[in-house]
């Protein structure tokens, strides 16, 4: 079976490379017309012919023959494309590409093509996308190649790689070459070893799967070479998986270091615990999404900076409710740290309820701007935009903080404030206002951390909620009072966590990370860089 | 000896009280089965299952009080001990099923059918007894209790760390209950009970007993509790909350005066929720979830931190009021609850009962003012 | 004159023993080589500018600091730094706080009751029935303390040298074989302060007693062997005259 497949695959090639030069020379209408007339077994010929034209025009008249699109007219015999409008067909001229009106299926003739012919003509639209002037085209068609092995395309990848000039395609083309010598039982050992180590250095997860056919269909040297090439991409796999968790790992990390920044604030400095943390994070969502609608009311043009607006509007609500909440309700709670979370946790259910009856209970839709939608592929990992912007806002968001508390005076009060309250409050400092700007700090860069979780998570008034836990263990694994601790608290939080997902799940991961949290508290109960001395008392 | 240990606690006040809770335990029910429908004393079926459920809540509200108003403990995950009782009895009453359920199963229950289960998970042999059961209510939440508090009072986790170790606690029990391959019903938990001890759980004469069941165990707990706090184990756990370095200093092994109430602690709140499984009919993990368990601690503060009557008043209060605004005002519940929360740190830090107090001594030194 | 050097010639005959304890707090190095010999049935008043390390000091004697490097043992059995508080609360290490710490929701007379020696184990409190024994105790401790008629007073509502007083009793009621006393007459009149040196004095006849203080004329009133600590460690050791006239001590701590 394997054996009359090759011979097919070879026959063809055989003919193609013999049609090639003839059909060279003959125009895209000659080729067309040879393609519509006569019966299924003269087709073939005529595709291949077509594929060997170069033509890139040829590539949407073949991907139509290919998708049963293709039709003659039955008035004038004019070769077009149909594509269903309504309950008629909307027609374009085949060769020339315009318009030509619409017609009843009735009034149309399907140019047929079988399973067979189907495997020929994606093999012509791969050679043909091969040369065509578009880099990306070509090289999204030499991948394609790649993972299709189709020997007819041998041909034309041979003649592509000759004039072929950029590196990068020449590279790809020349993988696919290999990867189509490894599926043809004819190719000689040696050039199967040439292919095998052009294979190995590709290193993808497809690689090890042509690797591995090899490997068990061959012998001898073939064997061991494809067999050790195997191993050595299994292995470099291996790594590569084990970047991408921690880049995973990362990005989880940024968004609990975004949650818990406000709170290592809040609860490292004041001794606060604010229950309704999560609640001012699920307000800057909320703000965001207020800036998407008017945006898309208003001025839709300006949808791309929409977060660019959102995040000092979310930053000032966020934080405004804050001071609001420390002048209302937390000031009279200091000293009383478990009567302050009862409090705030009763605020969290008003501000939910609050947003719920506003806004509605179920998810809201918060937009991607372009320059945060797609991904891009280093080496072997696949690194979504949304996610890295997110990583890199949470770091800029940490380093402001970090100046903002080592620069500012607000910054000096504060530390001195959380050293020692009577001390600092003896030297002048106004203790409660300083407070009061602490907890809108705070509160506001939780608004922050709102905008960008929009981006990932459902905005609903439910937000906030599965957050405060996780921002609290974070904010007590790197150690209370300590904004570099939060870091890698969050970090190695984010890193664990989706180490222990593949192996246990992603509910059982967080159960068994607030278990190693429940743990690692009772090791040291201050947190990774606790601050020493008698002054923690 | 026990009865001495029993009896120290038992102040008037306190007396009058466990005799009250009894009263509405017997006469709320008989007055449900005894008098003629038309009666104007006769309590409705709902009414007698309604006082049942608020006895195991004020039971629920009395063991919390019990770690958080005498021994400074703010647990934030009492509710998951109440729901592992209510899951051990709810295991129980699943069992008694038997080839009633849907599929008819004689020894899988419903659930487990249809999740194509092939045997019963070895937790759950010996289910079928309720002698096997009852001391499982007990054993569970303790055993939980146990080994949290072991690793958290032995490291001095303290304050709000604690709390929120006990939230993260039930949240991670809510988080594995909703599993399907916990083999305990995932997310619809267990539903459906026919019987309990042979009777069937719709009857009224076996809701009565379930209902005089949770005011019995409610006054239990209350002279159990009154035992402990007038003993001088309950000077030495209210000094624990007061200054618990000092007590160190003195000598005394606070750890183990912290475990010991809150493994008791557990205990009761899982007998609380074994009741309360029959009477409400179902027992799913949504009662794990982090909002139960504080609202139990609203209850405690609404009543009175640091009283016995305080945590029975608070949730009959608090609970009435959800149960009427739910149905009369169904999105003001949420704001009520809040603002409640809010109210009561803020303004009433004593609760109803601390401010009853305040109210009596008032009118005492009035009085004593007027005869001078 | 003693040089520091004393602690080479370890005794085991030593109440409580220091060997160059160092404890440092992010750097800053709190006690530094620290060494300490208290004699059975001795009072030694400790005094020193703040910051000297006589709080870390104690902190470390009674377990609630761990030291980083140094030996601590009592009694030339037990070795503190592998204990901790109520551990070697039961030995017989009592200890005043600086800032008097009383059970403030508890009567004077339940807070005596709790420093009471004997029973520390939970069973045993649940079962507890009040006893002769421990009533005359508590008597006794009353009435040393001058506060028979404010029994039944809640802590929080004594005052600041009622506290004072209070924590004293609470020592005496815990008769543990070493009294560590912090800053016992802060806050006190003449009068008190010259009436809480005699106490002390009349409780050492029976425990050995560390005092930590700042008022001199307290010092001079206990009339006992003086220790000086600065930056740590032991600067001067002796009676309160000789170190007086250390010109090293007159340098950092007495002043001009």
């Amino acid at each position: 079976m394997l054996f009359l497949r090759s011979v097919s695959v070879l026959l063809s090639v055989l003919a193609s490379l013999a049609l090639a030069g003839a059909a060279l020379a003959a125009d895209l209408a000659t080729l067309v017309g040879n393609l519509t007339s006569g019966g299924l077994s003269e087709r073939e010929g005529a595709i291949t012919a077509l594929a060997a034209s170069g033509d890139e025009r040829a590539v949407p008249i073949l991907e139509a023959l290919g998708a049963g699109q293709l039709y003659i007219r039955n008035s004038d015999k004019l070769a077009v494309i149909g594509t269903v409008d309504g309950n008629k067909l909307a027609l374009t001229e085949a060769v020339s590409g315009k318009p030509a009106g619409s017609a009843d299926e009735a009034d149309l003739e399907r140019v047929r093509v079988n399973n067979r012919l189907r495997g020929t003509i994606e093999a012509a639209v791969g050679s043909l996308t091969l040369m065509s002037p578009n880099s990306r085209t070509r090289l999204s068609a030499a991948d394609a190649l790649f993972k299709r092995r189709d020997a007819t395309a041998l041909a034309a990848l041979d003649q592509a790689l000759t004039v072929e000039k950029d590196p990068r395609i020449k590279r790809a083309m020349s993988e696919a070459r290999a990867a189509i010598v490894l599926a043809t039982a004819e190719s000689s050992p040696a050039q199967k070893l040439a292919a095998i180590a052009l294979v190995r250095e590709r290193g993808d997860r497809d690689s090890l799967g042509i690797l591995k056919t090899v490997a068990a269909a061959s012998d001898g040297e073939v064997k061991t070479a494809a067999a050790a090439a195997a191993e050595s991409i299994e292995q470099s796999l291996a790594a590569w998986q084990m970047a991408q968790n921690v880049w995973y790992g990362i990005s989880l990390g940024s968004v609990l270091l975004l949650a818990a920044i406000g709170l290592a604030i809040t609860f490292g400095t004041m001794g606060v615990i604010n229950m309704a943390h999560g609640e001012m994070v699920m307000l800057g969502a909320y703000t965001t999404f207020v800036v998407q609608e008017v945006i898309r009311t208003s001025a839709p043009h300006l949808f791309d900076v929409s977060l660019v607006i959102a995040l000092p509007l979310a930053f000032l609500v966020s934080g405004a409710i804050g001071i609001l909440i420390e002048r209302t309700i937390i000031r009279f709670l200091y000293g009383r740290p478990l009567d302050t979370l009862l409090a705030t946790w009763g605020l969290s259910l008003v501000l939910q309820q609050a947003v719920r009856s506003i806004f509605g209970s179920s998810n809201r839709e918060v937009g991607a701007p372009s320059w945060m939608s797609g991904a891009f592929q280093l080496g072997q990992l696949n690194i979504t935009y949304g996610r890295l912007w997110i990583v890199v806002f949470a770091l800029i968001v940490f380093a402001s903080l970090i100046l903002l508390l080592r620069k500012t005076p607000l910054g000096l009060y504060m530390r001195a404030v959380t050293q020692n309250r009577p001390m600092a409050s003896a030297v002048g400092i106004r203790t409660p206002r300083v407070d009061a700007l602490t907890f809108g700090l705070g509160s506001g860069i939780a608004g922050l951390a709102g905008v960008a979780l929009s981006q990932i998570d459902n905005v609903s008034p439910n937000l906030g909620q599965g957050y405060i836990i996780d921002s609290f263990m974070v904010v007590v694994f790197g150690g209370v009072g300590n904004l570099f601790g939060t870091l890698i608290g969050a970090l190695t939080l984010g890193v664990v966590n989706k180490f222990l997902e593949p192996y246990a799940g992603a509910v059982l991961g967080k159960i068994l990370v607030l278990v190693f949290i429940i743990l690692f508290i009772q090791r040291r109960p201050r947190g990774l860089f606790a601050l020493k001395g008698r002054s923690v008392e | 000896m026990v009865t001495r240990f029993l009896w120290q606690g038992m102040t008037r006040n306190l007396r009058l009280f466990v005799l009250l809770v009894l009263a509405v335990g017997i006469l709320v029910p008989l007055s449900n089965l005894l008098l003629p429908a038309d009666s104007a004393f006769r309590m409705p079926s709902w009414a007698v299952q309604l006082v049942g459920k608020y006895l195991c809540y004020a039971s629920l509200a009395l063991a919390v009080d019990l770690v958080w108003g005498f021994c400074g403990i703010l647990t934030l995950g009492h509710a998951a001990f109440f729901a592992l009782g209510g899951y051990c009895m709810g295991m129980y009453l699943m069992r008694q099923i038997g080839t009633r359920g849907v599929y008819g199963n004689p020894l899988l229950p419903d659930f487990m059918v249809f999740l194509n289960y092939k045997e019963l998970p070895w937790f759950w042999h010996g289910f079928d007894s309720f002698w096997f059961a009852a001391p499982m209510i007990v054993l569970v939440p303790s055993v939980l209790a146990l080994a949290l508090g072991w690793f958290a009072f032995r490291s001095r986790v303290t304050g709000v760390y604690l709390s929120i170790i006990t939230q993260a606690m039930t949240f991670a029990l809510l988080l594995a209950f909703f599993r399907n391959d916990m083999g305990l019903g995932g997310n619809n938990g267990m539903t459906d009970f026919k019987d309990i001890l042979g009777y069937s759980v719709q009857s009224d004469t076996t809701r009565a007993v379930l209902c005089f069941a949770s005011a019995l165990a409610l006054a239990v707990f209350l002279v159990i509790s009154a035992a402990i706090v007038g003993s001088r184990f309950g000077k030495a756990l209210t000094a624990v909350r007061d200054a618990e370095s000092r007590m160190r200093f003195l000598g005394y092994r606070v750890e183990r005066y912290k475990l010991f109430v809150f493994v008791l602690s557990a205990a009761m709140a899982g007998i609380a929720g074994a009741l309360y499984v029959p009477q409400v009919g179902i027992i799913n993990p949504s009662e794990f979830s982090p909002g139960n368990s504080i609202e139990a601690v609203l209850w405690v503060a609404v009543g009175g931190r640091g009283t016995l009557i305080g945590p029975v008043i608070g949730a009959f209060i608090v609970n009435f009021g959800k149960t009427w605004l739910t149905g009369a005002l169904p999105e003001v519940w949420l704001f009520a609850l809040g603002a409640l929360f809010i109210v009561v740190t803020l303004l009433l830090p004593k609760g109803v009962v601390g401010l009853w107090n305040q109210f009596m001594n008032r009118s005492r030194e009035r009085r004593a003012r007027a005869a001078a | 004159m003693k040089a520091p050097g004393i602690t080479h010639a370890r005794s085991t005959s030593a109440l409580l023993y220091l060997s160059g304890v160092s404890v440092s707090f992010d750097g800053f190095k709190a006690l530094n080589n620290l060494s300490l010999l208290i004699e059975p049935g001795e009072m030694r008043a400790i005094i020193g500018p703040n910051g000297a390390g006589k709080t870390t000091m104690m902190d470390v004697i009674t377990g609630k600091t761990r030291p980083d490097s140094g030996e601590v043992v009592f009694d030339g059995r037990a070795d503190l730094t592998k204990l901790d508080e109520a551990n070697i609360a039961t030995l017989g290490i009592g200890r005043k706080f600086q800032k008097p710490t009383v059970f403030e929701n508890h009567t004077v007379r339940d807070n005596l009751l709790l420093a009471l020696a004997g029973m520390r184990g939970w069973y045993q409190l649940l079962m507890a029935a009040p006893s002769k024994a421990e009533n005359d105790r508590l008597e006794e401790i009353l009435s040393i303390i001058r506060m028979g008629p404010q029994q039944h007073m809640l802590g929080a509502r004594l005052s600041h040298g009622q506290k004072q007083w209070l924590e004293i009793g609470m020592l005496l009621a815990q008769n543990p074989k070493l009294m560590l006393v912090d800053e016992p007459v802060a806050g006190m009149t003449d009068v008190e302060t010259e009436t809480t040196a005699q106490v002390l004095r009349e409780v050492n006849k029976s425990h050995s007693v560390v005092v930590v203080e700042h008022d001199m004329s307290f010092v001079r009133a206990l009339g006992v062997k003086v220790t000086v600590l600065h930056e740590g460690s032991t600067l001067a050791e002796g009676s309160l005259d000789q170190v007086s006239a250390d010109p090293r001590v007159v340098e950092v701590y007495l002043g001009r």
